[in-house]
């Protein structure tokens, strides 16, 4: 399936809760149907993950579910989605990521019985190949084991497949550190978006067999690691805002595959993908500050499907467990979304959350509606993840030169220097793929990757 | 004049022009360690307040540590030969089991701006490759990262590693990473902890002064 064109007509219609593609589990449980609902992430406190350990983990994560399952349903949570995203350790050993994923996906039904909560898991194996430096992305130990996780989970009743990919990252760490648009185009649009298309081909069939839904993967270690180091002060601002667009083309591969949302929580490009797609999203903003801070709070709630806390430790507050405190603040969320929603201001909602941040940070700036369809259209004019990525950049740093120009954005004077550097950049790109890979195949230091591994 | 020129281009990162000018100061008979110090790591200085001050970024820095290290690349053969005392070493590396290596790489590149000699042992690090390093190149700070909450505790194996090899006292320990924080330095028995690069530099470059002083 290729994309050439929106899912949307009118950015009226590009509202949260609800998408043109929902998507129903097996429970019935419906993500893009109308309502939103809460996606809760969490982890464990500070410990070692070993056999002698397990055990105590175990003891963890079901007092960790339990406590979760009870907030939501004593705040009539009208349905709830839970993210077990694995630790290293435990798609290593994948028998412990599957017996995790049962006792989270035993509590949940569980209630489910008792308490008619529904909800739906959605299985995150992290992505081990990186563990081989330069990274093996196609056999070897470290894929097996990420296999075994996913068709073992799938076989215990896991709802929603997802993944956070690295293909590409080995060479996009230094590209970030450096503020390198070229290095980062040729990460995504050349590398990334390779291993995406077999890496969903294989996720999809896993799915398929099992009755799972192959949800969709986040760039995490590309545009997140952008705004958590721009927030920090370390690299432009503008650098990140492109990126956040730019690995779109990257996302749209894993759906162009087989994927059918919803996408997972920390991929703030998801409303890219939406407005492309129609298929329905998770986000996540001012409620995942436990996790990691950003310049996008409100207006990454603007559109989402699913709500969700990125991620929280189990450890004690005042009030009680941080995953449940999240449970509390994810809920109280929704329920005002969706409440705004049935009284028919969904769209007003949408456009409040968007103005309280979107002239603040180019970062914001570039996730408002019109922006996102502006660049969504950009990103179907062509069918290759190259030239759409090569695309994206361009149009991204064009919105954001725009909206200087009209005064409706500012930004400080290291950031506007930058946009002229990035600007630069992109300019001296070829079109044509093949070129740009040879002119890069001698720019980057070959021990950090394997082209083979991608095809190149 | 001429160490302010040097300066200059180590600040704007011309790599070149930095070679040609060490090249030209040694040719002039000007001394190793007044180049090292006024012309190459005061320029550092200079680009660290600029950081500091939010006046430029992390790549910014990057370039100018990089035409720094030319510059330096020509007159580290010098130092030992005129007595010049080298600024420090540091082994930096994030424990094992972690993969993240963007901090590590933000303070490692930190601790080369601030002239000190840098052994990055990468990710995934095993205990005994720290110890085995250090006292291979003879280091004076050790620098251990973890981003998560369950590679956290492979930290304190590599200072119990330290211990065990019975060179832990020589050795500053320092750490950082997302979920780490001053109580846990205190629990595992690090040396110091801070939040981020530029302070790790800071702190490393006091050490440092005190210790060769």
């Amino acid at each position: 399936m290729e994309f050439t064109k929106l899912a949307y007509e009118s950015t009226d219609d590009f509202l949260y809760g609800i998408c043109p593609k929902p998507v129903e589990t097996r429970n019935g449980l419906v993500i893009g149907g109308g309502e939103m609902y809460p996606e809760v992430n969490f982890t464990l406190p500070p410990m070692n993950i070993t056999k002698d350990t397990m055990p105590e983990v175990r003891r963890i994560y079901s007092e960790i579910i339990e406590g979760v399952l009870k907030k939501a349903y004593e705040l009539h949570a009208p349905g709830l989605v839970i993210e077990f995203e694995t630790l290293p350790e435990m798609t290593e050993h994948p028998e412990w990521g599957i017996e995790i994923h049962k006792i989270l996906r035993d509590a949940m039904h569980n209630y489910e019985d008792k308490y008619g909560l529904k909800s739906a898991i959605r299985m995150t194996p992290n992505d081990l190949r990186e563990m081989s430096r330069p990274p093996i992305m196609r056999s070897g130990k470290y894929w097996e084991a990420m296999v075994k996780t996913f068709e073992g989970s799938a076989k215990d009743g896991a709802d929603f497949l997802s993944v956070e990919s690295t293909g590409g990252k080995e060479i996009n760490d230094e590209a970030i550190m450096n503020a390198d648009l070229r290095t980062s185009i040729f990460a995504l649009g050349c590398l990334a978006s390779r291993d995406m298309k077999w890496l969903w081909t294989n996720i999809t069939q896993i799915a398929k067999e099992n009755g799972s839904i192959p949800a969709g993967d986040s760039a995490c270690g590309f545009a997140n690691t952008s705004m958590v180091l721009a927030e920090q002060g370390f690299i432009p601002k503008v650098y990140a805002a492109v990126m956040r667009a730019m690995v779109t083309p990257r996302a749209l591969v894993a759906i162009e595959n087989g994927a059918i949302g919803p996408s997972k929580d920390c991929a703030y490009e998801n409303v890219y993908l939406k407005a492309i797609t129609g298929t329905p999203i998770t986000l996540e903003g001012k409620s995942a500050a436990c996790a990691h801070f950003s310049p996008r709070g409100n207006i990454a709630l603007a559109v989402p499907d699913l709500w969700s806390n990125e991620s929280v430790q189990q450890v004690k507050l005042l009030s009680g467990f941080a995953p449940v405190v999240s449970t509390e603040q994810l809920t109280y969320d929704c329920r005002l979304m969706n409440i705004a929603a049935k009284k028919g201001h969904a769209k007003l909602m949408r456009d409040l959350l968007v103005e309280s941040d979107c002239y603040l940070d180019p970062q914001a700036y570039v996730l408002t509606p019109e922006n996102v369809f502006e660049i969504s259209r950009e990103i179907v004019k062509t069918s290759d993840p190259f030239s759409r990525t090569l695309n994206t950049a361009r149009k991204t740093l064009e919105i954001i030169r725009r909206g200087l120009d009209k005064k409706e954005l500012t930004i400080d004077e290291r950031d506007l220097r930058w946009l002229d550097i990035l600007e630069s950049q992109v300019e001296e790109i070829p079109e044509d793929e093949e070129e740009f890979i040879e002119e890069m195949k001698d720019e980057v230091d070959e021990t950090k990757y394997r082209p083979e591994e991608y095809g190149i | 004049m001429a160490l302010e020129e040097l300066s200059e281009a180590v600040q704007k990162g011309k790599a070149k022009i930095v070679k040609e000018l060490v090249n030209q100061e040694l040719e002039k008979g000007t001394p190793v360690d007044v180049i090292l110090n006024d012309g190459l790591i005061a320029a550092m200085g200079v680009v660290g307040e600029k950081f500091k001050l939010n006046q430029i970024y992390v790549p910014e820095m990057l370039v100018a540590a990089r035409a720094m290290s030319k510059g330096l690349s020509i007159i580290e053969p010098l130092m030992t030969e005129t007595g010049v005392k080298p600024v420090g070493t540091v082994v930096i590396g994030t424990v094992k089991g972690d993969l993240h290596d963007i901090g590590k790489n933000l303070v490692a590149m930190m601790m080369k701006g601030i002239g000190a000699t840098v052994y990055d042992l990468g990710v995934d690090v095993a205990d005994a490759q720290f110890v085995e390093k250090a006292e291979e190149v003879n280091a004076d700070i050790v620098c251990l990262s973890a981003l998560l909450t369950t590679t956290m505790p492979a930290i304190e194996d590599v200072i119990k590693e330290f211990e065990k090899a019975g060179v832990r006292d020589k050795y500053r320990i320092m750490i950082g990473g997302a979920p780490v924080n001053q109580a846990f330095a205190d629990q595992i028995g690090a040396d110091v902890y801070t939040s981020n690069a530029a302070d790790a530099a800071e702190n490393a470059k006091e050490f440092l002064t005190k210790k060769y002083a």
